[in-house]
């Protein structure tokens, strides 16, 4: 290979008398293929996708064909050349429940089985800002995920865990500057140099708007504190990702699999130019940009997927950008498998859905992966729930043999061809995006709300009508009711604690200190300096979540959505 | 239509709405242009509504049905309190339905309080136009 342009120098190239006598031999047997009867089926993919009955050299000769390597420039087929030889992916598994208490439980009991990284899920009202006293979080304290408020619920979280030898990521967006505050500040409290801190926080508030919505400020007013993270991050924790931009959310919301892989990227390569607007060099902060896709049910196409999205970016941040450092250039990313594609019915099933999703995901080449548990469509899962999707990684991981071959499916002409195609549909969305005058002219106008509501929609009109079948939904459905799960039940105990935790904090903090910090962080936000020094002061002198949003809120104000159905 | 009364005269007014702070809005969406596409005149309130805000817009809309779409766990809380305040202002004659992410027995439990049938995961859109037609032609006049 040719480093650099990814244009391959020796391609064993086909003569054109090969390959036109190839053609004619494809053709021959296409017309012979349509003589022949098939049986009633659906033959697209889930994303409504055309799939040809048979692939061969003849869908390759416009490409590269798997003749890359992986670990080389576009990366294609892996950002590492070892891949699994080298590390396995991490097993993460995405947790929190209840009180900081209560999921430091579950962490552990995580970690004593293998686990091998941290994944937080907060409830709603830390992910929308507010503390757990506050009017707007009654009923969903501890309900979705674990409730902080403050630094101490942070240092309660990570107890007994050495924060500088594990890695963690934390799924929090409008407040992410906030809970990454707390992360430093309970580690400074751990004794554990920052520089050392390993892990992501999700940050990525375009798909916000996009699809998750957990917002706070107007966008402008996000992506500037998400550039004052890439910026503060960049020197202070230099082995922290600073954003994980999601197609996963977009997906779930219903977006089909080239939406997921288009909208994300232009996500992408938003963030790239605000940061390189601020004057950082790109080099600076690409390299800490780290990706997370869902893993749907069409197993070829997510593969193909995350294929793609590897050289799309690779190209875009070397020749488009200017990236000269090859770590700007690799897509790290995490995979969860599709919480959307569970069912409630016959719930045991999900167990091979899951187990399907993260062979995809593996064979995707992703970087660390969650498995869903059976019984998300139903509750947060239980501990055996969770024990089963965490062995079905391990059962992948050391009894398939699938991670000894890096890119196993990389020359098959189906897999090669489909990432082509979704290339090309990817830059084609690209097109349409700059059309609507970018990605945050888009989000207000709400194009790609409506994009990623008519294909759910397309999606619900396929299952109502049975030609898109889910075993057990719309076909191969029981009579009898399911046997009822033991499901996990979260009652209203994390919000009576934490209203006492939280009054005690008020009480025994430093309030000066508070004030003072808060002041300093208004004033760095009317300014227009980088906030995240004086919001970690505000974190170290136990300022709440609530206290510390409102601060800037006086400042960029709040986002209002575009309503419509 | 499943049921044998003569279809209103009016379409039936249904309020969509997402409570709490559940970002989730694919089926509240879905849900919002299938009642829409059946012949209901539908309005949605958009996301983080709280159940003060659900009850002034169903009474100042005036609307038969209020949908609401939880996926948070909050729901224990949420259907009560929307009940509530209707009741409150006189109007138990709108009926209060919805969705999302419902344990059977909580769903039970909330049907023993005045809230109608729920519907989970995997629900056939025409089943919950069936229930919404089948509830007014027994409970809204001709």
């Amino acid at each position: 290979m040719t480093p650099g342009n990814g244009k391959p120098a020796t391609i064993p190239p086909a003569s054109t008398a090969e390959l036109e006598a190839l053609r004619r031999e494809v053709a021959a047997w296409r017309a012979a293929y349509g003589k022949l009867p098939l049986r009633e089926g659906n033959f697209t993919s889930i994303s409504g996708r055309t799939v040809e009955p048979v692939y061969s050299p003849v869908d390759l000769v416009d490409t590269l064909g798997g003749t890359e390597l992986p670990g080389n420039f576009p990366f294609t087929r892996g950002v590492h050349p070892t891949m699994y030889r080298g590390k396995l992916w991490t097993m993460r598994q995405f947790a929190g429940f209840g009180t900081a208490h209560d999921t430091n439980a579950r962490y552990k009991f995580l970690l004593e089985r293998g686990q091998t990284g941290l994944s937080v899920a907060f409830d709603f009202p830390t992910l929308m800002g507010y503390d757990s006293d506050h009017p707007r979080s009654e009923g969903e304290v501890g309900k979705c995920g674990v409730a902080i408020s403050s630094l101490a619920d942070m240092e309660t979280l990570f107890d007994g865990i050495p924060l500088d030898q594990v890695s963690t990521s934390m799924t929090i967006n409008g407040p992410a500057a906030m809970l990454w505050c707390f992360y430093i500040a309970a580690a400074e409290k751990q004794g554990v140099d920052v520089r050392q801190l390993q892990g992501t926080v999700q940050n990525d508030m375009l798909k916000e708007y996009q699809a998750q919505h957990a917002w706070i400020y107007p966008v402008e007013d996000a992506l500037k504190i998400i550039v004052d993270m890439f910026e503060w991050g960049s020197t202070h924790t230099p082995k922290w990702n600073t954003i994980s931009i999601s197609g996963y959310h977009i997906r779930e919301a219903g977006a089909t699999a080239t939406q997921e892989l288009a909208f994300t990227l232009a996500n992408g390569f938003s963030y790239v130019e605000h940061g390189m607007a601020r004057g950082l060099p790109v080099d600076s902060f690409a390299p800490r940009l780290s990706f997370f896709w869902d893993v749907h049910n069409d197993f070829f196409e997510e593969i193909a997927k995350m294929r793609a999205a590897r050289r799309i970016w690779a190209r875009r941040l070397k020749e488009k950008y200017g990236a000269t450092d090859e770590r700007s250039w690799k897509m790290r990313f995490h995979c969860q498998t599709a919480g959307v594609s569970l069912t409630a019915q016959q719930p045991m099933n999900n167990v091979v859905r899951v187990a399907y999703q993260a062979l995809a995901a593996v064979l995707g080449g992703t970087q660390s992966l969650h498995t869903n548990a059976l019984d998300e469509t139903l509750a947060l899962p239980t501990e055996e729930s969770v024990r089963v999707a965490l062995r079905t990684q391990q059962i992948l991981a050391y009894e398939t043999g699938v991670p000894n071959v890096a890119d196993p499916l990389g020359g098959s002409w189906y897999v090669e061809a489909l990432t082509d195609t979704m290339e090309r549909e990817a830059e084609g969305l690209f097109a349409e995006i700059d059309a609507h005058g970018g990605v945050v002219a888009a989000i207000e106008k709400g194009w790609f709300q409506r994009q990623i509501a008519a294909s759910a929609a397309r999606f619900q009109d396929e299952m109502d009508s049975g030609t898109r079948p889910v075993v057990g939904v719309n076909a191969f459905v029981e009579e009898e009711p399911d046997r009822p799960l033991e499901i996990l039940k979260i009652g209203e105990e994390a919000d009576r604690t934490q209203r006492e935790r939280l009054g005690r904090l008020r009480n025994e903090r430093n309030q000066a200190a508070v004030d003072r910090s808060l002041d300093e962080l208004g004033r760095a936000g009317r300014e227009g300096r980088n906030v995240i020094p004086a919001m970690l002061d505000c974190a170290r002198s136990y300022c709440t979540l609530y206290e510390i949003r409102y601060a800037l809120e006086k400042v960029y104000g709040a986002y209002r959505e575009p309503v419509f159905f | 239509m499943t049921t044998q009364t003569k279809p209103l005269s009016r379409p039936i007014r249904v309020l969509v709405a997402k409570p709490g702070l559940d970002g989730h809005d694919r089926g509240a969406k879905v849900v919002a242009a299938a009642l829409r596409d059946a012949g209901m005149e539908v309005i949605y309130t958009g996301l983080h509504q709280t159940p003060e805000m659900i009850a002034t817009a169903a009474i100042q809309e005036d609307v038969d049905v209020v949908g609401l779409s939880i996926l948070s766990g909050a729901h224990m809380t949420l259907f009560p309190r929307v009940r509530k305040l209707l009741d409150d202002a006189g109007r138990q004659d709108i009926l209060v339905t919805g969705g999302g992410i419902i344990p059977a027995e909580d769903a039970e439990a909330l049907r023993g309080q005045g809230i109608g049938k729920l519907f989970g995961p995997g629900t056939p859109l025409a089943e919950l136009i069936d229930y919404i037609n089948q509830w007014a032609a027994e409970h809204l006049d001709q």
